[in-house]
């Protein structure tokens, strides 16, 4: 009846595991209470959880992201406190099936929970508002991407209490996943919730790719697109080509441990070494999925805050797309040692150096853009120059290991965990913290509070600087990476620094926390009335802040790059009288709905429960056919209303 | 945390008219179904990705029998070439049903809708009845990476074909209950490019798969 599922499964003699899955079923009740308490019940319902409109998806898909972004990093601080508690006859405070378990929810929660959530919400937010768009090309489409990604967390979550992680890394190389070696439910815990994530992930690239290349308002040609929306173009094209791969990927290992096929068994045929290239032909072009995104925002922020419009805009079109059709090229580096042969090692090693070409030249602008400009410094502009100094440095241990003779002394070891934690902390996080920042005054008609925000940008570069230098030095030393123990003295003192630096970061992550409380508290203060609280340049800040569910009453025409900018510039204003009807898509549950059969079938597959498994997949099946049928999916919003709201709204709007 | 602070649209409540609803036919003109057809083309390109990955997959594999039994030994080309026979000509009907699409006649569609759904289901039919063939001769998909990757590869693409015709079947009912609407033309339009795409998979399938494999 309940397959494997048995009370067993819930670890009660382990008081980490239960106190952290208490706290988060203590937070999931209150939050249920407060909503029960103020009747918020049916707000939440109809205004958030069933909406179509790509501000809101993008705001859920951010708190998600910085939900993970907590729990992600709660794993990395026991980490950092047990190796530098484990040394020599100590045995620290995790076990090591615990300690295995934590630095793999760790990399799968920062990768797949916590960054791809953040950057695709950013992208809704951002990327139809600067291409003069009323909602992205597929709106309902956008509601199902973002509920297969919560089907997709709430498996991960669920396995915190019942049951297991894998225990695999985050990339779960076979024969190690395989049954034989992981016969728990961990490993099905990983492939089901990244399945169902990813394929929400692929269905948000089309998405995407349709919205920038359909949506776009008149005038605005492919190179009079914002550089973010460049970013997010390309970033969503790599989307579209790479996750597929991971479905395969993740499948092929479904199949080997249900239905005992040889894909990449041990025996009969199989071939281990056939998932690490495949895996790592979806993992190598994430990298620069994440990454490229975050460029777009250090564009953005650049030009902005020095008032200048971006140098070098079409090297960087070009070194945007450069880096996307590379990616794809650069796969093998993650195992040099496999054994493929010096030949394929060095065309790997040399496209490895070729890719850190385009990346430069962004760097190159990005400097250029400042040189001569009236730069101003708040905290996003802190958070940019932060990454050019960081990057930089990761990038180049990056070239260093492209190597392959140095990668066979390098690989494996924390020298690795240092350079890749250098370039996505310093690279992508950074980025979209900073993108949080400059664009949340869009989301919510507030600015956040400035010297929190500092404080916060100070924390996270200082704890960094000391929690991974060190590791730079372990991995020369010799330390492999996922250790939980270990007996070499002369390790010990790093990995106390590193543990103090954690301790820094963990004051970032407060202070950011006590940022967004205080700005809300004190939100009146900080109201944004004008629509354009830093001097913008692109179409987003030409509409209010929070910008009206249709977004443009009239959809503006563009004649350059930079538009906003040129009308400010012109002094054309918005004509708010001439108004049409506007055609608006509903809201509807098909997406919660599809989500929660999603996350019934996979936690079904999960432990074996294969009648449950099968209702979720019918449910999958029938509430989406019953969608199709439903023809009153849009209204119209009549002129008069237009012309209300925009009469309350546009007399504030600086233009 | 207060109300107004969620609700995105602080400055502004406004509330979506039930009363009003607007037909899909009145605004879904052509760009909107353009649109659609350019989101299907990039969906099906990540189809098209996936089976990539499927085909590198058993070519890598297509050696490894582990003693079990080889292709030659397992397939019958006049049999894959009737089960060819009858998906290619599936593709056919359906063009024959976009040409009653666009001449306007709902019934023409029906019809050839129906005889591509009976084609579809006699693929589907010879399909399984191979796989059941090769499981009970001891030929599983647990046998051997060979055999693991030439089910999943043939299997991947007859569960294509299988949603394939679910979705020709909800069509059938739609076309029937609202004619041949903009949104029911959109949405042939979409399942015509998927059945002609899997029209193109299966033939390599055939090729690599079954000629390669039986010679």
């Amino acid at each position: 009846m309940l397959g494997r599922l048995t009370l067993s499964a819930i670890p009660f003699d382990q008081p980490i595991i239960m106190g952290a899955f208490g706290f988060m079923g203590l937070v999931a009740i209150s939050v249920m209470g407060v909503l029960t308490y103020s009747r918020k019940w049916k707000w939440l319902w109809t205004e958030w959880l069933t909406s179509v409109d790509h501000k809101k998806i993008g705001v859920m898909y951010i708190m998600l992201a910085i939900v993970m972004l907590l729990r992600g990093f709660s794993d990395a601080i026991m980490m950092r406190t047990q190796l530098a508690l484990a040394s020599g006859d100590a045995p620290g405070f995790l076990p090591p099936e615990h300690y295995d378990q934590i630095f793999t929810a760790h990399g799968v929660i920062m990768i797949f929970f916590m960054a791809m959530p953040f950057m695709i919400g950013l992208t809704n937010i951002v990327v139809p508002l600067q291409i003069g768009a009323r909602d992205v090309a597929f709106p309902f489409l956008n509601s199902l991407s973002f509920w297969l990604t919560v089907a997709g967390f709430g498996l991960v979550n669920l396995s915190l209490g019942i049951g297991e992680f894998a225990r695999t890394g985050w990339l779960a190389y076979p024969p190690l996943s395989e049954l034989q070696y992981s016969p728990g439910v961990g490993v099905d815990y990983y492939i089901w919730s990244l399945q169902i994530s990813g394929v929400g992930t692929t269905l948000a690239g089309v998405n995407f790719i349709a919205t920038i290349l359909r949506n776009r308002a008149p005038g605005m040609t492919l190179m009079r697109m914002p550089i973010f929306t460049w970013a997010a173009l390309c970033t969503n094209i790599m989307i579209v080509a790479a996750f597929p791969v991971l479905t395969v990927t993740l499948a092929l290992l479904t199949l080997d441990r249900y239905l005992g096929m040889h894909f990449f068994t041990n025996d009969l045929g199989g071939n281990p070494m056939m998932y690490v290239n495949l895996i790592w032909s979806w993992g190598h072009p994430e990298v620069y999925i994440l990454v490229l995104p975050a460029f777009g925002i250090f564009s953005e922020i650049i030009a902005t805050f020095s008032s200048k419009r971006l140098f070098g805009y079409a090297p960087m079109v070009f070194a945007t797309m450069a880096i996307a059709v590379m990616g794809f090229v650069t796969w093998l580096h993650h195992f040099f040692t496999m054994g493929a042969g010096a030949n394929v090692n060095a065309f790997f090693g040399i496209t490895t150096m070729i890719i850190s070409i385009p990346t430069g030249v962004k760097v190159f602008n990005w400097l250029f853009t400042m040189y001569r400009g009236r730069v101003r410094f708040p905290s996003p502009v802190l958070w940019t120059i932060g990454f050019m100094v960081t990057f930089v440095i990761g990038g180049m241990t990056g070239v260093l290991m492209a190597v392959p003779p140095a990668d066979f002394i390098l690989h494996n070891s924390l020298f690795l965990i240092a350079h890749f934690h250098n370039v996505i902390i310093g690279g992508v996080l950074f980025g979209y913290l900073a993108g949080l920042t400059y664009w949340f005054p869009k989301a919510f008609g507030f600015t956040l509070n400035e010297t929190l925000g500092k404080c916060s940008f100070w924390c996270w570069l200082v704890g960094f600087y000391l929690a991974f230098m060190p590791l730079y030095i372990l991995g020369l030393m010799g330390m492999t990476r996922r250790l939980n123990h270990y007996d070499n003295p002369d390790w010990h003192p790093f990995l106390v620094v590193a543990a103090i630096g954690a301790a820094v970061i963990l004051c970032g992550i407060l202070f950011f926390v006590a940022q967004i409380v205080v700005s809300i508290v004190q939100r009146e203060k900080a109201r944004d009335l004008t629509g354009d609280p830093w001097g913008g340049r692109t179409l987003e800040w030409s509409v209010s802040s929070p910008p009206p569910f249709y977004n443009f009453a009239t959809i503006p025409v563009v004649h350059g790059r930079d538009a906003f900018w040129e009308m400010k510039m012109k002094g054309l204003k918005q004509p708010i009288m001439a108004l049409k009807r506007i055609h608006m898509p509903r809201n509807t549950g098909t997406g919660p709905i599809v989500g929660a059969f999603s996350l019934m079938m996979g936690f079904a597959l999960v432990w074996h429960i294969w009648w449950m498994a099968l209702l979720g997949l019918l449910g999958i099946v029938f509430s989406t056919i019953v969608h199709s049928f439903n023809e009153n999916r849009a209204y119209d919003v009549p002129a008069e209303d237009i012309a209300r709201i925009e009469r309350f709204a546009s007399p504030l709007l600086a233009h | 945390m207060s109300t107004d602070l969620l609700t995105i649209e602080s400055t502004v409540a406004y509330r979506a008219p039930t009363s009003r609803p607007v037909k899909a036919e009145e605004v879904e003109h052509d760009e909107a179904g353009s649109t659609t057809t350019l989101g299907f083309w990039i969906y099906l390109m990540s189809d098209c990705l996936l089976f990539a990955a499927l085909f590198a997959t058993y070519s890598v594999l297509a050696q490894e029998t582990a003693g079990g039994p080889t292709g030659r030994a397992l397939f019958s080309l006049p049999y894959v070439l009737t089960e060819t026979i009858c998906l290619l000509l599936s593709s056919f009907t359906y063009g024959m049903a976009m040409l009653a699409l666009n001449n306007g006649q709902r019934n023409g569609v029906l019809g050839w809708l129906a005889v591509t759904f009976l084609l579809g289901l006699c693929f589907i039919g010879m399909e399984i009845s191979e796989f059941h063939r090769m499981v009970v001769e001891g030929a599983g998909p647990d046998r051997s990476a060979f055999l693991s990757s030439f089910f999943t590869l043939v299997g991947t693409h007859g569960l294509h074909v299988s949603s394939g015709l679910i979705w020709m079947a909800v069509m059938m009912v739609q076309v029937a209950m609202r004619g041949l609407s903009v949104t029911n033309s959109t949405r042939l339009m979409c399942l015509s490019l998927f059945w002609h795409f899997l029209d193109i998979i299966w033939i390599g399938v055939f090729t690599v798969v079954y000629l390669m494999g039986a010679t």
